[in-house]
């Protein structure tokens, strides 16, 4: 009888994943098809029609070739990790304090909306407000340092490719660290309470708990964070593009820059925009494939081992 | 000997106390000081400003650096209009249509609804930048590249929002009322209209706040597609401040980048408790 039912209303699910399922194929699908055909094509400036090349793989091989894309692809590791690290570092920091009941740290509300806060700003606004905060000759970082006489007179400070490098990532840190100690945090309150008192009653103190007990169970979110950061981080476009047009001589182009530039500016090359389009896109697809298998791998083989010990020990009781 | 150690370890958490509350005091001046330097700034002359670029205290030159600001190409007016139909229009339709979407991955039993939602959840990932070639040329082709609606059609299918409210339906949606409501005779799409709606509010609250604040932050996909200056967003208007035309009208730029911030900071102060949820709930499916 229940079966039945079930059979007959069976047909509204498809009913209504129709629009989802055409926007998708419309929207997303076509377009990532499309993306690949042209890879193979001539495209560039202002036809529409596609002709096949000669040599298949021309546009990838002189992708590869190019010094500028393989610039970029460094710069855009480089700046990923430059922001990664301290970003997870101070949120795990923050997450500690704001989760450890011994400090009941006051105002902790505030300070999380407050850390947020460059989150939800538009990215094209920051980009333009560091640009006017760190220009030269007159801005107000430069204004600061020479009244605390840490510099003699303005300094052009974002001609500076290291510093130029360097400011990109803190702008990604500065807008992010504030959402991952959120997410953090949320997982840590999701913990079990019992382990931290059965912690507590072991004897355990804040930093040993914090590292074998919170940061183990948490792994989870951890592995999501990096991810979406890792992802977010490979196709990081606003802030560099405007923050220093990719520049000082390249030192802030990222690929999603690069591309950008070689399809929508200057010769429009957009076949070679689209093979390292496609090149990116299976990086990013290796690269979350990779750490989403390594995680598993270990989550597995740690249930494993516990079976194992489970099964001993029942072994020596016997 | 024993209360001599309990006085050092009350000592040390009293200095680690005070170093918390110092770090997290001045990243709460790291996170306003330079949007107050910003509004500051946008009501100070420019001469004002390269004399001293740093200054706590507004001055009077708000109108002045308006004029110079609209005198040129940034239209504030145009920019938001533009980003409020779009934000708007994608908002409501990711909303409604990944809530149905949901709905029926949760609600039906269909052969074919394992597999849609583990597609789902592999597209969720893919970034726009990558497929903006062929979505560019699809549009180029078909003559819709200046069309809004092109920006805003799109959002009807957000893999996110469905894997977000397919979480909230398993949790919270009460399945008898289906059932009794199919007694009383209602038709399965005023089932949905009428009752899921209703009680999926708190879900597509946090939802719609963060589809409007991305596709409001979108830079990158309007600014390949909108060539025409009508139909700039507020993120295309920004970028123009960075244009030779504003180079050394300094009051003019920092009040055109504020008045991009100004509504997204009051609305975020007036929603803040929501949002810091919405992204603590969010996280919970990793």
């Amino acid at each position: 009888m229940k079966k039945k039912k079930l059979v007959k209303y069976g047909k509204y699910g498809y009913f209504f994943s129709i629009p989802f399922i055409v926007a998708f194929l419309f929207f997303s699908l076509y377009p990532i098809i499309y993306t690949f055909v042209i890879a193979f094509t001539d495209l560039k400036g202002l036809g529409t029609e596609l002709n096949f090349l000669d040599e298949p793989f021309a546009n990838f091989k002189s992708i590869f070739a190019n010094k500028t894309f393989l610039r970029a692809l460094g710069n855009t590791f480089f700046i990923w990790i430059c922001n990664f690290i301290p970003q997870i570092g101070l949120a795990l920091l923050l997450t500690a304090w704001f989760t450890d009941k011994r400090f009941k740290v006051k105002g902790a509300g505030v300070f999380k909306i407050l850390f947020y806060m460059p989150n939800i700003i538009t990215a094209a606004t920051i980009a333009i407000l560091f640009k006017a905060l760190f220009d030269y000759p007159m801005s107000p970082v430069n204004d600061i340092m020479v009244s605390l006489g840490v510099f003699e007179k303005p300094v052009e400070m974002l001609q500076n490719k290291m510093m130029a490098k360097g400011l990109v990532s803190f702008i990604q840190f500065w807008m992010w660290y504030g959402y991952t100690m959120v997410i953090l945090i949320s997982g840590v309150l999701g913990i079990d309470p019992e382990i931290f008192e059965a912690a507590k009653v072991d004897g355990a103190n804040g930093v040993q708990t914090f590292f074998k007990i919170t940061i183990p169970n948490i792994r989870s979110i951890l592995l999501f964070t990096l991810v979406t950061s890792l992802i977010g981080g490979l196709n990081m476009f606003d802030i560099p593009q405007l923050f220093l047009l990719g520049g000082p001589d390249n030192a802030t182009l990222t690929t999603s820059v690069f591309i950008y530039q070689l399809a929508f500016q200057g010769s429009h090359l957009y076949a070679r925009a689209a093979a390292a389009s496609i090149i990116m896109f299976i990086l990013i697809a290796v690269l979350s494939a990779g750490m989403f298998y390594i995680m598993r791998d270990r989550d597995a083989e740690k249930i494993k081992k516990e079976i194992k010990e489970a099964e001993r020990q029942k072994g020596e009781e016997a | 000997m024993k209360v001599d150690t309990i006085d050092q370890k009350k000592k040390g958490g009293i200095v680690l106390k005070v170093v918390i509350y110092i770090i997290c005091i001045l990243l709460a001046i790291l996170s306003i000081f330079p949007f107050w330097i910003m509004m500051v700034n946008a009501t100070r002359s420019t001469t004002e400003i390269q004399q001293h670029a740093v200054s706590l205290i507004p001055s009077g030159f708000l109108k002045n650096n308006f004029a110079v600001l609209t005198g040129k190409s940034f239209n504030p007016l145009v920019g938001f209009m533009n980003s409020i139909i779009i934000s708007v229009g994608s908002t409501t339709l990711s909303i409604y249509f990944s809530t149905l979407t949901a709905y029926a991955l949760v609600v039906y039993d269909w052969k074919l609804r394992n597999a849609f939602f583990k597609m789902i959840v592999a597209i969720m990932m893919i970034p726009a930048q990558i497929t903006m070639i062929g979505f560019y040329q699809m549009c180029y082709k078909l003559g819709l590249t200046n069309n809004l609606l092109m920006l805003i059609l799109p959002a009807i299918a957000s893999p996110m929002t469905v894997f977000f409210m397919r979480q909230y339906l398993v949790a919270a949606f009460p399945f008898e009322i289906v059932q009794s409501a199919r007694i009383d005779g209602a038709g399965e799409f005023r089932i949905f209209n009428q009752m899921c709606l209703p009680i999926m509010k708190p879900a597509i609250a946090t939802q719609a706040i963060f589809a409007f604040v991305s596709s409001w932050n979108n830079l990158f996909t309007p600014l390949v597609l909108l060539t025409d200056k009508k139909n700039y967003t507020m993120p295309i208007m920004v970028s123009l401040l960075r244009g030779d035309i504003y180079k050394t009208e300094y009051g003019s730029i920092y009040l055109g980048l504020t008045l991009t911030v100004l509504p997204l900071i009051v609305m975020y102060l007036i929603l803040s408790r929501y949002i810091i949820e919405g992204v603590a709930m969010g996280s919970v499916k990793g």
